[in-house]
């Protein structure tokens, strides 16, 4: 019998038309737990690092987390991982919503892609019964209109329904994949998907998932439960209100966005206004808001609220979460709300990623500015005044790749590059060739840098969370921040945040130091890691303050659920794993300490000299040699000699280079 | 005539705040799996939140009586500009649908408002107090001796009317036969 997973994984061929359900080995969940973990291992056991990103051999996995289906709240999360277009490392983008589960249910943890089909498919899965159906009907359609087509065709109203939209069909970078209230967007996972020709994947399930002592796991749900009311009902004082719940980013909820328009940066992630939530803005939005969201709803056994059924004048009705709301107005320079619920509608129906298209946008319009692309690029675009109209008509044009369009469509990254005359300079907000969320800062913070720049999903939202963003002003304010803090792994976590201060010798850049820089990202980096194992969503677990998941609940949780003895230890070995596996997968695709830097504006004041230092430690600590390669004796410790082999076989691990070469770099 | 205590058990649903996260369905599986607290499976499940995300619906329904034969005609509702689908109300396990049926035996599921608990588990795990648990009294009047002699009658002779007195008479000494 299998706990918590169900213990076999659906292989596609799409070239053959070969679909096989095949039994996986309980190890692998020993040593790698599930969803992204037991992912990356089947890429790296798969998918040679020459593979490129629209090569056949590009493996494309749909994970259900390990908690997937199980009652742990908020265990609904698909991770989609595959070779980038935009990056060209192991990209993985995740979904919340009700798929996961539903693909528990019918039977299986993943879903594996191979190859491609020759024409435009869908996969319909019904429990046992598997089927590649024609989808050439379908080409074209909206990734949320295509949803309810499918079901009506199949007549499954209970089908769960991962689509692409055009971006997809038209392999754009910035393609996403769209299910019900959630989209998995970053890093093309979406043009991977249309590049294998895979319009949506349909799953119904209807299995039973076990676990190994539920009655203890319902025990331990209680506690979870208590607390999410505790939290909802106290929210954490002295933190921006965005910060003080749980839940992602209460967006929909929220109608007061002082802090995100005067504090992120609009345009081409350029400036800021510091003076732009005025009383009439305050006034025109919260009305537009309150008129325009019709429900808030959550993901599949969620207690947050964190989406909503949009319903906005002449625009069909679609759902909304997070920060969606305001990266296109923003980056249009629009200073209507109206305008982002119009134009999210479209973006999500050609199915493209929220973060980076606007700024893909803004980017094209500011080279257009600059006299680097020209009039004749933007043919039939309303005029620079109509600058929410412009924005309307390039978003078409790159979701369906026409003209401009198509070389906008890979990203800024690539863009810049073939558009060349200098538009480099102006492709500014990346980290390995992927847009930031922008957001242009004073001084330097170290934590921040580390987690920027070391981070493989290679975006902050996915590395922050339980460290407070800033150092409290006043003494009081931290001890009442520390008084009740049951998710830290160490005390002396509280020791550093009540010396750690907005200004002076014990303030950033210089503290935390590095050696508790490195702690305290290895600690938030881990719960991140195993939320992506488990499933769970970050907005509950790693990416909040305070959150109902930590460090020192979910091996009591995985425990109950799998039967594995899992004490914390453990599950830091497990995560380790996965985590030290999928950098080495990138590290045999080329990435190395060269990469691992913020953009290069994104603080006023930088230090050099302390950067550097800090990523040596942070790699020290996490056992990564110089160029951030772990280590032939980290390897080992963690049961991946293997890995440790083909590195060095290839020449990207030295010969016995371990921690030793720190101290000659540094001297 | 003499009045006798009914408990009557009711689930309020108030379906406007339903957030349609689904946690009553698992936590009503989890429940009445075998053992109890073993697995969870909400097509198991003894309560469904019909969906039809687009057009604002979110409703939860309880699975109430089996019916081996379904309605000759079907009732289509409009509330508040939102059409619900025919039979959206209805709480039958019933021959034209998949709902409140163990998917692997067929076999229909009703609710028992968690039998033993202090209340139903769907409603002690739904998150966003969509579901109420309420008991109330009831006073009702007692039935006599000849108003049960009465409607045996009724049903009699509505049989007799269909079938004819001898089937009824065969089918009886049948039943007779079988006790």
């Amino acid at each position: 019998m299998r706990y918590a997973e169900m213990g076999y994984h659906l292989e596609v061929d799409l070239a053959t038309g070969n679909v096989e359900k095949v039994e996986t080995d309980p190890k692998l969940t020993e040593l790698y737990l599930g969803g992204l973990g037991t992912g990356v291992k089947q890429h790296w056991d798969r998918v040679p690092p020459e593979v490129k990103p629209f090569d056949d051999e590009n493996i494309l996995i749909f994970s259900a987390g390990l908690f997937c289906g199980t009652p742990a709240f908020g265990a609904n999360r698909t991770a989609i991982s595959f070779i980038s277009p935009q990056t060209e490392l192991l990209g993985f983008t995740m979904m919340g919503g009700f798929w996961a589960t539903e693909l528990k249910h019918a039977g299986y943890d993943k879903i594996i892609f191979s190859n491609k089909s020759p024409e435009l498919v869908y996969l319909w899965i019904k429990d046992d019964q598997v089927e590649i159906r024609d989808a050439r009907h379908l080409q074209g359609k909206g990734s949320l209109e295509v949803q309810d087509l499918i079901r009506e065709e199949l007549n499954e109203p209970n089908a769960q329904v991962a689509a692409i939209g055009v971006a997809g069909e038209n392999r754009c970078s910035v393609a996403s994949i769209e299910q019900g209230r959630s989209s998995a967007s970053r890093l093309g996972g979406g043009a991977v998907m249309g590049d294998k020709k895979i319009k949506a994947v349909a799953v119904r399930g209807t299995q039973d998932i076990y676990l190994a002592d539920g009655a203890r796991f319902f025990e331990l749900l209680k506690e979870v439960r208590e607390y999410i009311n505790f939290r909802n009902d106290n929210p954490i004082p002295d933190v921006m209100t965005i910060l003080s719940g749980i839940g992602s980013p209460q967006e929909m909820l929220h109608t007061d966005e002082k802090w995100h328009t005067e504090s992120f940066v609009w345009g081409n992630a350029r400036s800021r206004r510091k003076d732009f939530w005025t009383e009439d803005i305050e006034k025109s939005w919260t009305s537009t808001q309150l008129s325009t969201i019709k429900r808030l709803i959550s993901c599949y056994n969620c207690p947050q609220r964190c989406a909503a059924l949009i319903d906005a004048p002449d625009v069909p009705r679609y759902m909304m979460k997070c920060f969606s709301k305001l990266t296109y107005g923003m980056a249009a320079y629009s200073d209507n709300l109206d305008f982002s619920f119009r134009i999210v509608q479209k973006a999500q129906e050609y199915g493209v990623d929220g973060f980076s298209t606007p700024q893909i946008l803004a980017f094209a319009f500011e080279l257009k500015e600059n006299g680097i692309l020209t009039g004749k690029d933007f043919e039939g675009c309303p005029p620079d005044e109509d600058k929410e109209g412009r924005f309307m008509w390039l978003l078409e044009r790159v979701a369906r790749r026409e003209g401009i369009g198509d070389i906008l469509a890979d990203g800024t990254y690539w863009a810049a590059k073939r558009i060349g005359a200098g538009a480099e300079e102006y492709a500014h907000n990346n980290i390995k060739k992927h847009e930031q969320v922008p957001i242009k800062l004073g001084r330097l913070d170290p934590i921040y840098y580390l987690m920027y720049s070391t981070n493989e999903k290679i975006n902050i939202t996915q590395a922050e969370g339980n460290w407070p963003q800033a150092a409290f002003p006043k003494m009081e304010q931290r001890e009442r921040f520390v008084e009740d803090w049951p998710q830290l792994p160490d005390e002396k976590f509280k020791k550093w945040l009540l010396e750690w201060e907005p200004r002076g010798e014990k303030s950033i850049p210089h503290f935390p130091t590095a050696p508790m820089c490195s702690e305290i990202v290895d600690w938030i980096e881990m719960l991140h890691v195993t939320d992506d194992a488990l499933g769970l969503c970050a907005g509950l677990a790693s990416f909040c303050l305070k959150p109902p998941y930590h460090i020192n609940n979910y091996p009591k949780l995985i425990s109950a659920a799998t039967g594995m003895d899992v004490d914390r230890d453990e599950l830091k070995r497990k995560v380790n794993r996965s985590r030290c596996l999928h950098r080495a997968l990138n590290n045999r695709r080329g990435m190395s300490r060269k990469d691992e830097k913020p953009p290069a504006d994104h603080w006023r004041k930088r230090f050099p000299e302390l950067e550097e230092d800090l990523l040596t430690t942070y790699y020290a600590y996490k056992g990564w040699n110089y160029d951030g390669i772990p280590t032939r004796e980290r390897l080992h410790e963690l049961d991946l000699d293997y890995v440790a082999d083909d590195l060095e076989q290839r020449g990207i691990l030295k010969d016995g280079q371990g921690q030793e070469d720190h101290q000659e770099h540094k001297s | 005539m003499a009045k006798v205590k009914k408990i009557i058990k009711n689930i309020k649903v108030d379906a406007d705040s339903c957030n349609g996260c689904r946690a009553c369905e698992v936590a009503c599986s989890f429940f009445h799996s075998v053992p109890k607290y073993s697995s969870v499976n909400p097509a198991r499940s003894r309560i469904r939140v019909l969906t039809h995300r687009l057009k604002d619906i979110w409703l939860p329904v309880f699975a109430g009586e089996y019916t081996p034969t379904e309605c000759a005609g079907r009732d289509i509702y409009t509330i508040d500009g939102k059409e619900y689908d025919e039979c959206g109300f209805c709480r039958a396990a019933c021959p034209s649908r998949d709902l409140f049926k163990e998917p692997d035996s067929g076999l229909p599921l009703k609710c028992d408002m968690c039998e033993g608990e202090d209340e139903p588990l769907c409603v002690k795990w739904c998150l966003a107090d969509v579901l109420v648990y309420e008991e109330r009294e009831v006073w009702v009047e007692e039935e006599t001796e000849g108003e049960k002699q009465q409607e045996l009658d009724i049903g009699l002779e509505s049989l007799a009317d269909r079938f004819g007195l001898d089937q009824l008479r065969d089918a009886m000494a049948r039943m007779d036969a079988k006790e």
